[in-house]
C-alpha cells in the first residue's frame, strides 16, 4: 500500500511539469474526441437515411428547380408507393442568424415519406385544412418558444414578400437521429402566392422524393427514372437518400479522412509527451530506484511504481479531456445545424477509445523508463550523475 | 568472537569499452562479529568496490564472499535481495533518502517488505528513530532537516530491520566537524551497545580512529592493518 504513496508522491513532485503533462494528454483528447464525434456525426448522416427513399433532383444541380409535371408520370414508373416533392424556401424568421430549415412540401404525401416526424391525428387534420397551416419541429419551437396556434412570420429572400404561417403542430422526433429542427409549411401556398405574384416561377418542384416498394429496386428505379427524363426540359438525377447523404458528405470525404488521420497522429503526440515526462522523471531517480533495490525491493516494485505513475497521469488527463471534450461537442451540436450533424455527441464508443487510447499511451509511455530503472544494476545507478 | 564475514581470493574487474579494469586483486579479508572495521585508502583504490561486494549490492568477479555462513555470490538476484533486506544496513555519503517521504517514512521502508503489521512497523520505526535522537522529528521531510539529521535518519533506516551488519561509505563525508563527531558517536553506540558489526569507509582519520581495526587499501589490495 505505501508503495502507492510513494508513487503518488513521485507524481506531485514537479508540480508544473506533471500539469502541464495531464494538460498536454487533455488538450489531445479533447482534440481526438471532438474530431472522432464529427466523423461518427457523418456516418449517422449517412445512416439516418431511409432506406426506401429517392431522391430526384435536377442533373444540373440541386439548385435548379424540376417542372411540377414530372409529378404524375414518376407515380407512373413501376415500383414507386409515393411521390412527394419539396421546395427550399430559405428566408429570414426574425433574425438572420436564427437558423432553420424551411421547406415547402406536399402537405398530402409528406407526412407519408417521412413518418419520423410525429404530430397526432387532430393535428394533421389542421394541417390538411388550413392551407397557411406549417408544422414545426421541437427543437426549434423550444428554441424560439414557439407554440401551437402561433403565426410564425418569415421574410423571403428566394421567394420575396412576407409570410404568415400557423402553427398546426410542433412535431416530435421519432428518433435521436431525426431532425427536430426544421419547418415544414404547405406546398400549395407557396405555389398560390407565385402564379400570382411571379407566375413563371410557380409550378416547379425543388426535388422529388420517391418511396419505393422495395428498397432493393432503387437502383433500377434511379436509372428507368433518369433515362426517362433524359430529353425533357430538365432532365434528372436520381439516387437513395442513402447514397445522397453520401454523396453530400463525400465532397467532405478528404477532411473525414484527414479528420481520422489526425485524430490516430493526436495520440502519437500524446505518447511523446508523456514519454518525455515519464523517461525524465525515471533519469531523475535513478539514484532512488538504486536505493529502492539495495533495500531489498525488486523490478516489480519498481515498474508499479513507474507505471502507475504514468497511468495516473494518463488518466486524469484523459478524464480531464473527455469532460471538456463533451462539452466542446455539446456545443458545437448546439451551434451546428442539424440538417448538417443529425446527431453530434459523444458516443460511448469514442469515449472509450480515448480512455483505452489514452492508458495505452500511459502504457507505453512506461515501457522504456521501466526497462532502464530494472535493468540499471544497482552500483551504476548510485555511480549515475544526472 | 566468531568470523561473520570471510573474503577468500576476491577479484573484481570492470569492463569499459571491452577493457577489462581490475579494481580488486586476489584479496583476502575476515572480519569477527562485533567488529567495527575502518577503510581507508586513496580515491580509486577500491574501497566502495569492496564495500559493495560485501553487502551484495554488486558481484564479484572471482572469488568467495561467506557471510554468517551463506556464500552470498551464488545467490540468485532475488534471493539475495531477499538476504541484504534481512542482514544489511545501508549508510551512504549523501544519505540517500527518499525527498518526497518523510523522516518516518523513509525509516519505514525497510519494514514494507516484511510481514510486520502496520502497528509493529511503527514500533520498531519510533525505536530507530529515538535511537538516533530523532523522536520528536518524525514526520518532517528530508529538506527541513539539516545534513546530520538527514544522515541520522539514514542510520535509522539502516537499523530498523536490525541487521547484523552496517557497511557506511564515508558516512561522514559530507558533514562538518560537529555533526560528524555526532554520528561517529552513534555508529560507536550501535557497535558496542547493540553488537552490530560495521564495516565503514572513510577518508578522516579522525573517523577512523573510532574502528576497532583500520585496513588501508592501495590499487586494490591490502596493504596495512592498523590496530
Ligand atoms: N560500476 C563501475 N563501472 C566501471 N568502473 C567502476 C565502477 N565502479 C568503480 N569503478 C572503477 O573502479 C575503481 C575503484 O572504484 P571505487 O569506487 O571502488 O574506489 P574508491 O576507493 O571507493 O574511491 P573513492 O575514495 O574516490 O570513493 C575506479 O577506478 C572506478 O573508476
Ligand atoms: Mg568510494
Amino acid at each position: 500500500m505505501k508503495i502507492l504513496k510513494i508513487m503518488f508522491k513521485n507524481s506531485m513532485r514537479h508540480k508544473l511539469r506533471t500539469s502541464l503533462t495531464i494538460l498536454g494528454i487533455s488538450v489531445a483528447v479533447i482534440a481526438f474526441i471532438v474530431m472522432r464525434s464529427i466523423v461518427s456525426a457523418w456516418d449517422v448522416g449517412v445512416e439516418a437515411a431511409a432506406a426506401d427513399r429517392v431522391i430526384v433532383r435536377n442533373s444540373v444541380s440541386f439548385i435548379f428547380p424540376i417542372p411540377y409535371a414530372y409529378k404524375d408520370k414518376l407515380e407512373k414508373i413501376e415500383g414507386v408507393k409515393r411521390v412527394t416533392w419539396a421546395n427550399w424556401f430559405g428566408g429570414v424568421y426574425k433574425e438572420k442568424e436564427n437558423f432553420f430549415g424551411r421547406l415547402a412540401v406536399d402537405h398530402n404525401t409528406f407526412l407519408d415519406v417521412y413518418p419520423e416526424f410525429l404530430i397526432s391525428p387532430d393535428e394533421k387534420k389542421m394541417f390538411m385544412e388550413d392551407i397557411q397551416s406549417c408544422i414545426i419541429g421541437e427543437a426549434t419551437a423550444n428554441q424560439f418558444k414557439i407554440k401551437k396556434g402561433d403565426i410564425v412570420t418569415l421574410q423571403g429572400d428566394i421567394y420575396p414578400g412576407n409570410w404568415d404561417f400557423k402553427v398546426a403542430a410542433v412535431y416530435k422526433p421519432r428518433d435521436k437521429i431525426t431532425d427536430a429542427t426544421g419547418m415544414y409549411f404547405r406546398w400549395d401556398y407557396l405555389n398560390q402566392r407565385l402564379e400570382k405574384e411571379s407566375p413563371d416561377r410557380a409550378n416547379e418542384s425543388g426535388w422529388y422524393v420517391l418511396q419505393v416498394n422495395d428498397p432493393s429496386q432503387i437502383a433500377a428505379i434511379s436509372q428507368k427514372v433518369d433515362n426517362y427524363f433524359k430529353n425533357s426540359a430538365a432532365a434528372t438525377k436520381t439516387e437513395s437518400e442513402r447514397a445522397f447523404n453520401q454523396g453530400f458528405i463525400s465532397s467532405s470525404s478528404a477532411i473525414l479522412t484527414a479528420m481520422n488521420v489526425v485524430s490516430f497522429v493526436i495520440i502519437g503526440i500524446i505518447m511523446l509527451v508523456l514519454g518525455n515526462t515519464m523517461i525524465m522523471s525515471a533519469r531523475e531517480r535513478t539514484r532512488e530506484y538504486s536505493v529502492l533495490k539495495t533495500l531489498g525491493f525488486s523490478g516489480k516494485h519498481l515498474t508499479g511504481l513507474i507505471l502507475g505513475e504514468s497511468l495516473l497521469i494518463s488518466f486524469i488527463g484523459g478524464i480531464v479531456g473527455l469532460l471538456l471534450g463533451e462539452m466542446v461537442v455539446t456545443g458545437l451540436g448546439q451551434v451546428v445545424p442539424k440538417t448538417i450533424f443529425p446527431l453530434l455527441e459523444v458516443s460511448t464508443l469514442n469515449i472509450i477509445l480515448a480512455m483505452v487510447a489514452a492508458l495505452l499511451v500511459g502504457f507505453i509511455a512506461s515501457i522504456f523508463p521501466i526497462h532502464k530503472a530494472v535493468n540499471t544494476k544497482i552500483v551504476d545507478g548510485f555511480r549515475f550523475v544526472g | 568472537m566468531s568470523t561473520l564475514i570471510e573474503v577468500t581470493d576476491l577479484q573484481k574487474s570492470y569492463w569499459r569499452n571491452n577493457i577489462e579494469i581490475p579494481v580488486l586483486n586476489k584479496l583476502n579479508l575476515g572480519v569477527e562479529s562485533g567488529e567495527f572495521l575502518a577503510l581507508m585508502g586513496p580515491s580509486g583504490s577500491g574501497k566502495t568496490t569492496l564495500l559493495n561486494l560485501i553487502a551484495g549490492i554488486d558481484r564479484p568477479t572471482e572469488g568467495k564472499i561467506t557471510i554468517d555462513g551463506s556464500d552470498i555470490a551464488k545467490m540468485s538476484e532475488s534471493n539475495l535481495a531477499k538476504w541484504r533486506s534481512a542482514n544489511i544496513g545501508f549508510i551512504f555519503q549523501f544519505y540517500n533518502l527518499i525527498p518526497v517521504l518523510t523522516a518516518y517514512e523513509n525509516v519505514e521502508l525497510p519494514l514494507l517488505l516484511t510481514k510486520l503489521k502496520k502497528d509493529e512497523r511503527k514500533k520498531h520505526v519510533e525505536t530507530a528513530l529515538t535511537i538516533v535522537g530523532l523522536g520528536d522529528r518524525m514526520h518532517h521531510s528530508p529538506k527541513q532537516l539539516s545534513g546530520g539529521q538527514e544522515q541520522r535518519v539514514a542510520i535509522a533506516r539502516a537499523i530498523v530491520t536490525d541487521p547484523l551488519i552496517l557497511v557506511a561509505d564515508e558516512p561522514t563525508g559530507d558533514l562538518d566537524k560537529n555533526s560528524a563527531t555526532e554520528i561517529l558517536n552513534l555508529m560507536e553506540k550501535l557497535n558496542k551497545e547493540y553488537k552490530k558489526t560495521i564495516v565503514m569507509v572513510t577518508h578522516d582519520p579522525h573517523a577512523a580512529e573510532r574502528a576497532g581495526r583500520i585496513l588501508h587499501l592501495e590499487k586494490g589490495e591490502l596493504v596495512k592493518e592498523t590496530v
